[in-house]
Formats: structure tokens, C-alpha cells, sequence
């Protein structure tokens, strides 16, 4: 597929506007690919104004705040913006407490991200093992866990790990322990309810994608003996890694924007902002202390993090031959 | 090489458009200043809702209907605003003066800031000729002062003193501390003899009940005025208040694991829960005890200060009404305001909602009626503190500084000389900021 369409196309492309390359018979269906600076355009336009009107004009808007001076006062015309350069990254660089969020940040997501990732495939791969019954059950159980609205989950999961009312410290014989007094047990909380909410998309995803595998060939990998574990690693998961890529970055993605489950479950960010992410500090900022233009340079550094680790990623990923 | 050039493209491109792009470029409100004022129409105003609103419902309209009596020509809108989200919503009253009401009443550790944000009206002239603002107590009136100039009429103040167990206290023969030594020592004590009891409920989030213990030996969050203020949370005599306070936190009192998270709400809840032996409430809090299962086992007394007999200088909150600058009309709407914080109003408010009066006379009288406010009453005139009345304020108070400073303290983080100084770095960066 792919080495057919670079073959047609690389007589027509250089000629964009001289004589057609081909017999005349062969015009009408090479010709939009010999005009290619126009049609196409036509066609990508009503998606091009749209993404331009929701995604491009509020990115520049968060970009150009981050250069100004801009709190409470100036957005309600008490003092001018005033233009800062890059004062707010400055500002945002020496800051200290920048560098444990974003840290913590990294590793949280990290955690995340191979935590979803692990469950997810782990229960995809069960799916397809187990009977008509057990499936139904797992898959409304994890639908009922995506469906479940982020502020919801978080809540009861507080309420399920209260120290005092908790059936859970009751059920593990804990006592009262407080677990979102330390840092890493609120954390591994966190986590927890992110990966709850989370894994049923991989899975879904995932088993989708295993049911798309011809039976035969693992069949036939069956009937040479290969593991479950083998099957996996050598069968499905080279045949799935279009997929794999896309539920990781998605899952990257997600999880480092993580808000929610942080903001409710550790009440703002946890004891002294022990367990703050970007996102919630880039709240705290731009809204409870009315900085927008140090929330907006935060915002610009997720972007920028984001974007390189998707295109690092997606850079590797061809590297290997992958076509995506 | 080519990977690169796409990621370079757009950053260039963003890093010029902003170095090109002038200040208007960013959604900005050019003027929100009032152009007109006139005399008849509609006013629309935004009170807080209350736990149990419907007496504050009753006293309003009542103080509506006397102000219509001599306004025919306009008419009153009154919308009650949830509290917890009144911040987004009085910003965007700010931003877009279309949308935004004529009146709002808000929370007095927000003047500064509101006013630095351009939203409130200069109302200085119409005060000072106000016969009932005679009466006003000085603390009250400082809670509306910027600079020198009047932004708004206080409604009410609130203070906070200490509730106490009387069950608890006859059962282990203790009276009521005095000094703020015996408090932390009555405390511990009582959490010896009743384990399952906090001495003294405290809260790592709790600013407001954690200032008496610095105020009362001797320290300053800051000092200075106008737009010069320094933040003296890191001196001497404020340490020992930060020591006095933490020492309540831990295995003698009121677990860190537990009480490092708490703001003033929880401690009230834990007291009224029947968890606590003791807990620094306000005269607002009031209710919510009643509605608890101490109710009729508890009493109310002065929060001691240091020496025997004194009284630990508190905070003195509460909540103000203001004409916004955006009005279209202006002398009605101070007229309104004049109604709704007048005497006569606020003698109503006291009646159906506890809310102390800010008037001495209508607040002496209202003692007599109600001995409950008795202890709230001496607080208040044994001398109230208020936070710096510097817009920076605000940020202090929503970036927990404080509470990130108690709590790095009662968890071991870092003792108290280091973590004072990190939040006065915090706070001079932020005063800073605002001057």
C-alpha cells in the first residue's frame, strides 16, 4: 500500500503546472494529484477553520498571555498588560518548587502510564480466555469504571481510604491510618484511582485489536508450543504495536495532565504541596492566586513536554519500520 | 533534520508573535469605570447564601421594602451567591460590567484586592457624611479601608473565641484555661485522661485559629501599610507563636496524620461531632455546634492570651458590602448599601442570623438579648487584629502560604526557624508582586 501510492505519485510531482507527465487517458484520475496545492486545501478547509478557531487561537492566546504581565488587575482594566518577555519563565525556571512538581510530575505519569498500560493488556488478553459470562461481567465492570465521572471516583475513593470511616483500613485491620497523610502512600492512592479509571480504554482498545488478529495465526503459534507469555510478546504485540503506540501516547498524554483525581482526593494538592502535579499547580497559580500569566507558562511548558515526548515517541516507533 | 524544522517552525512563530504581539492582543476589560448614574431602573445585588438562608432572605427584603419606600423609581434584584465559588464569579463581575451586579457583598480579607483589581467604588465622602457609620467600630472600619479611602460598609464581624466541653471539664475537675500555657497543658491533659478525644482540635489548614497564638505573643504577619509591607512571620516573637500552636499537633493532643490536613470547618465539625474537647470556633459557628451532639454540653470563653486573665487578640473577620465602580447608578445603589448595613438592618440581621453587629451601641445591645455572644463580645473589645490590608493579601491567603508553613512544620518537614522563613521569602514575593 504504501510503496504503491510514493510510486504514483513521483512522476506527477514535478509537475505542477507544466504538461501532464501521463497519456491523456490517464488525466482525469491523476489530476488532483497534479494540482496538489489546491484541492486537497479545499477539502481539509472546514476541519482547518475549525481546529484553527478551538485549538490554534486559544494556544496563541495562552502563548502570548505567558509573555505579558497579566493578573486579576489587568484582565479587569485596572492597569495595563504590560509585555514581559520571558520574565514568567524566568520566574517559573527559579522557582524550586518548579522543578520537585515537574519531577514528581514525570514520575507519577510514568507510574501511570505502565500501571494502564500493564492491566489494560493483561486484562485484554484474559478477555479473550475466559467465558462468554466472566467477560460480561469484567467488561461491565470496567465500563461502569470508565463511565464513572473523574470527581465521583475520587470521591468515593477518598471516602473508601478515610481513616475513620473507611471500610478499607477496617478490611486490612489498618486502624486509623492516614492514607493521605505521607507522600508516597497519597501518591500510590492517586494512582491507584487513575488506574481504575483508566484501564478499561486500553483494555477495550487492546482486546479489540487481538480480536482483529487471525485466529489461525495464533492457532498456529498455540500449536508450536508457544506460551501465553510468548504468544504475547512475539505474536500479538507486534501485530497490535499501531495500537500499543496510539493507547500510549493517549495514556501519556492523560496521565500527565492528571487534575481531578490530585485536586479532590488530596485536598489541593496534599500536605505543604507534597503531592502536586503541574496541572494543579498551574491552577493554584493562574486561579487561586490570580497569576494567569505564571499558570499560562506553565501551561506553555506541558504543551512543549507533550508534544516532545509524542514526536520522540512517534520518531521511534518508525524508526523501527512502523508505518502509522 | 526535517523532524526538527516542524518543531522549530511553530516555536519560532510563537516566540514572535509574542514579541510582536502589543498588551491589547490579550483579552483585557478597557474600562470599567461607571459613565452614567442614573436615577431610576433596576439594582441588582449579590449577597452571600448562608447555611439556613432563609432569616438573612427575611431581613433583606424587609430593609429592600424600607429602601423602595424612598426610591419608587427603582427596583431591587437580589441574587444569593454560593461562598465557596463567589471568587469566579466576582471576577467575572469585574471583567465584563454588562453582567456584573450594582451592590456585592464580600468578604473583608478581600478589599484590598478587590479594589487593586479595580472593582470597588470609592464611597469615602458618602461614608463620612453617614450619621450611623458614627458608630462604627474601628476594626470594621478598617476592614473597608484602602489607603486612606472607603470601599464599602461593613455588615457584620465575626470573631472566633474557645468552645469548650463542660461534660468533659466536670468529669476530670478542670476549669477553663487562662493563659495560653495552661490551654496547651489542659489540652494534653485531657487527651491523656479521654484518648479518644482531641484535647484541642487544630488544623494545619486552619490560619485564622492558628493567627491568636502569634498575635498573642507579641508577632506580626507583616509589617508596614500601603503598599510597603514586609512580612514578619520569621521574628522572634512570632516563632513562639508558631511553637505554641504546632506543639498542639502530635500524639499529646491532635495527631499530625490527621490534623495537618484540617481547616477551620473540619476542627468546628470534630468539636461538634463530639470528637474534641476544645476548639477555637466563631461566633458563625455557632449553629453548626447546636446542630451537633454537644449541643447543651458546651460553653464559650475568651481564647486566653499569654498572661493569666488576658485575652488572645483575635481575628477580626467578616463581611462588607460595596457599590461596584462599574454601576450605572451609583447614588442609588450607596443608598441601598446605606439599607442594607444600617443599624437598623444589622440589629435585624443579629436576630435572624447570629451575624455580629458592627455598630458598638447595636453590638452592646445584642449582647444583652443574647447572652451566647457575651464571650465574643469581650474578644472583640479586649482588641481584634486584621490581616495586612495589601492586595497581595488574597494571594497569601489562596496560595497557603501559611497552611503550607504549619504543615511543614507539625509533619517534621522542617522546623519552625526554616519554615517561617520560606513563607516570608513567599510572602515578600508576593507583596512584592502587588505593590
Amino acid at each position: 500500500m504504501t510503496s504503491n501510492s510514493t510510486a504514483y505519485k513521483a512522476p506527477t510531482a514535478p509537475g505542477t503546472d507544466g504538461p501532464p507527465l501521463r497519456p491523456l487517458r490517464r488525466r482525469r484520475p491523476a489530476s488532483p494529484a497534479g494540482r496538489p496545492g489546491r484541492t486537497p486545501w479545499l477539502y481539509l478547509l472546514p476541519a482547518l477553520v475549525l481546529l484553527g478557531g478551538l485549538l490554534v487561537y486559544p494556544i496563541y492566546q495562552l502563548g502570548l498571555i505567558s509573555f505579558l504581565e497579566y493578573t486579576q488587575a489587568q484582565v479587569s482594566g485596572g492597569e495595563p498588560a504590560t509585555f514581559q518577555g520571558f520574565g514568567n519563565y524566568a520566574t517559573l525556571f527559579r522557582d524550586s518548587q518548579f522543578w520537585q512538581v515537574l519531577l514528581a510530575t514525570v514520575v507519577f505519569a510514568a507510574a501511570c502510564v505502565l500501571a494502564t498500560l500493564f492491566t489494560g493488556c493483561a486484562l485484554a488478553v484474559l478477555l479473550t480466555r475466559v467465558r462468554a459470562v466472566p467477560r460480561l461481567a469484567l467488561m461491565m465492570a470496567a465500563l461502569g469504571a470508565w463511565a464513572t465521572p473523574a470527581i465521583t471516583g475520587s470521591t468515593v475513593w477518598v471516602f473508601l481510604f478515610d481513616a475513620d470511616f473507611g471500610p478499607v483500613n477496617r478490611v486490612l485491620g489498618l486502624g486509623d491510618f492516614s492514607w493521605t497523610y505521607g507522600r508516597y502512600s497519597a501518591f500510590a492512592l492517586v494512582l491507584l484511582e487513575v488506574l481504575w479509571c483508566s484501564f478499561p480504554f486500553v483494555m477495550v482498545t487492546v482486546y479489540a485489536g487481538i480480536r482483529a488478529i487471525p485466529a489461525e495465526v495464533l492457532e498456529a503459534a498455540a500449536l508450536d508450543g508457544a506460551s501465553q507469555w510468548r504468544i504475547w510478546r512475539s505474536v500479538m504485540a507486534p501485530m497490535l504495536r499501531p495500537i500499543l503506540v496510539v493507547v500510549t501516547i493517549q495514556s501519556v498524554i492523560w496521565d500527565f495532565k492528571v487534575f481531578t483525581q490530585i485536586y479532590v482526593m488530596t485536598g489541593g494538592g496534599g500536605i505543604a504541596g507534597q503531592n502536586l502535579v503541574l496541572n494543579v499547580y498551574a491552577y493554584q497559580k493562574a486561579f487561586a492566586s490570580s497569576q494567569y500569566s505564571l499558570g499560562s507558562a506553565i501551561g506553555v511548558v506541558m504543551l512543549v513536554i507533550l508534544l516532545a515526548v509524542t514526536l520522540v515517541y512517534l520518531r521511534l516507533m518508525r524508526r523501527q519500520g512502523e508505518e502509522l | 533534520m526535517k523532524l526538527s524544522a516542524r518543531i522549530a517552525a511553530p516555536a519560532v512563530a510563537l516566540v514572535l508573535a509574542g514579541l510582536t504581539a502589543t498588551a491589547c492582543g490579550a483579552p483585557q476589560t478597557s474600562d470599567t469605570g461607571a459613565k452614567k448614574d442614573e436615577k431610576t431602573g433596576t439594582l441588582r445585588v449579590w449577597l452571600f447564601q448562608e447555611v439556613g438562608n432563609k432569616p438573612k432572605e427575611k431581613v433583606v427584603d424587609a430593609a429592600v421594602a424600607g429602601f423602595r419606600k424612598t426610591h419608587e423609581d427603582a427596583k431591587v434584584e437580589i441574587e444569593y451567591i454560593p461562598v465557596e465559588t463567589r471568587a469566579q464569579r466576582v471576577k467575572a463581575a469585574f471583567n465584563d460590567p454588562k453582567s456584573a451586579p450594582d451592590l456585592i457583598e464580600y468578604g473583608n480579607t478581600d478589599t484590598a484586592g478587590y479594589v487593586k483589581d479595580g472593582g470597588l467604588a470609592d464611597v469615602s465622602a458618602e461614608f463620612a457624611a453617614w450619621d450611623d457609620a458614627e458608630d462604627t467600630d474601628p476594626t470594621a472600619k478598617e476592614s473597608v479601608t484602602v489607603d486612606g479611602k472607603v470601599y464599602g460598609a461593613p455588615l457584620f464581624v465575626g470573631v472566633r473565641a474557645l468552645y469548650y466541653r463542660t461534660d468533659v471539664f466536670a468529669d476530670l475537675g478542670i476549669k477553663a484555661p487562662k493563659s495560653q500555657a495552661e490551654l496547651i497543658s489542659t489540652a494534653k491533659k485531657i487527651h491523656k485522661e479521654k484518648p479518644d478525644l482531641y484535647g484541642l482540635a487544630v488544623g494545619g489548614a486552619y490560619t485564622y485559629g492558628a493567627m491568636p497564638f502569634i498575635w498573642a505573643n507579641g508577632g506580626e504577619l507583616a509589617d508596614g501599610s500601603g503598599s510597603a509591607y514586609k512580612a514578619a512571620i520569621n521574628s522572634d516573637k512570632a516563632r513562639k507563636g508558631i511553637e505554641a500552636y504546632t506543639s498542639l499537633f502530635g500524639d499529646t493532643n491532635c495527631p499530625a496524620a490527621k490534623c495537618a490536613a484540617m481547616g477551620g470547618n473540619a476542627t468546628v465539625t470534630a468539636f461538634a461531632a463530639g470528637k474534641a474537647a476544645m476548639a477555637v470556633g466563631g461566633d458563625f459557628s455557632h449553629t453548626a455546634v447546636e446542630a451537633g451532639t454537644v449541643r447543651g454540653k458546651y460553653a464559650v470563653v475568651p481564647l486566653p492570651g499569654l498572661a493569666e486573665g488576658s485575652v488572645a487578640p483575635a481575628f477580626a473577620g467578616g463581611n462588607n458590602i460595596g457599590v461596584l465602580r462599574s454601576t450605572g447608578h451609583r447614588t442609588l445603589a450607596v443608598d441601598l448599601m446605606k439599607a442594607l448595613t444600617g443599624k437598623e438592618t444589622q440589629a435585624k440581621m443579629f436576630d435572624a442570623m447570629g451575624f455580629l453587629p458592627t455598630y458598638t451601641d447595636v453590638r452592646a445591645d445584642a449582647a444583652k438579648r443574647e447572652p451566647f455572644v457575651a464571650p465574643f463580645v469581650t474578644t472583640l473589645g479586649s482588641g481584634t487584629k486584621f490581616v495586612p490590608a495589601s492586595p497581595a493579601w488574597g494571594q497569601i491567603d489562596s496560595s497557603l502560604i501559611l497552611p503550607t508553613m504549619f504543615q511543614e512544620i507539625v509533619s517534621g518537614r522542617k522546623d519552625v526557624a526554616k519554615a517561617s522563613d520560606d513563607a516570608a521569602k513567599k510572602m515578600d514575593a508576593a507583596f512584592a508582586d502587588a505593590g
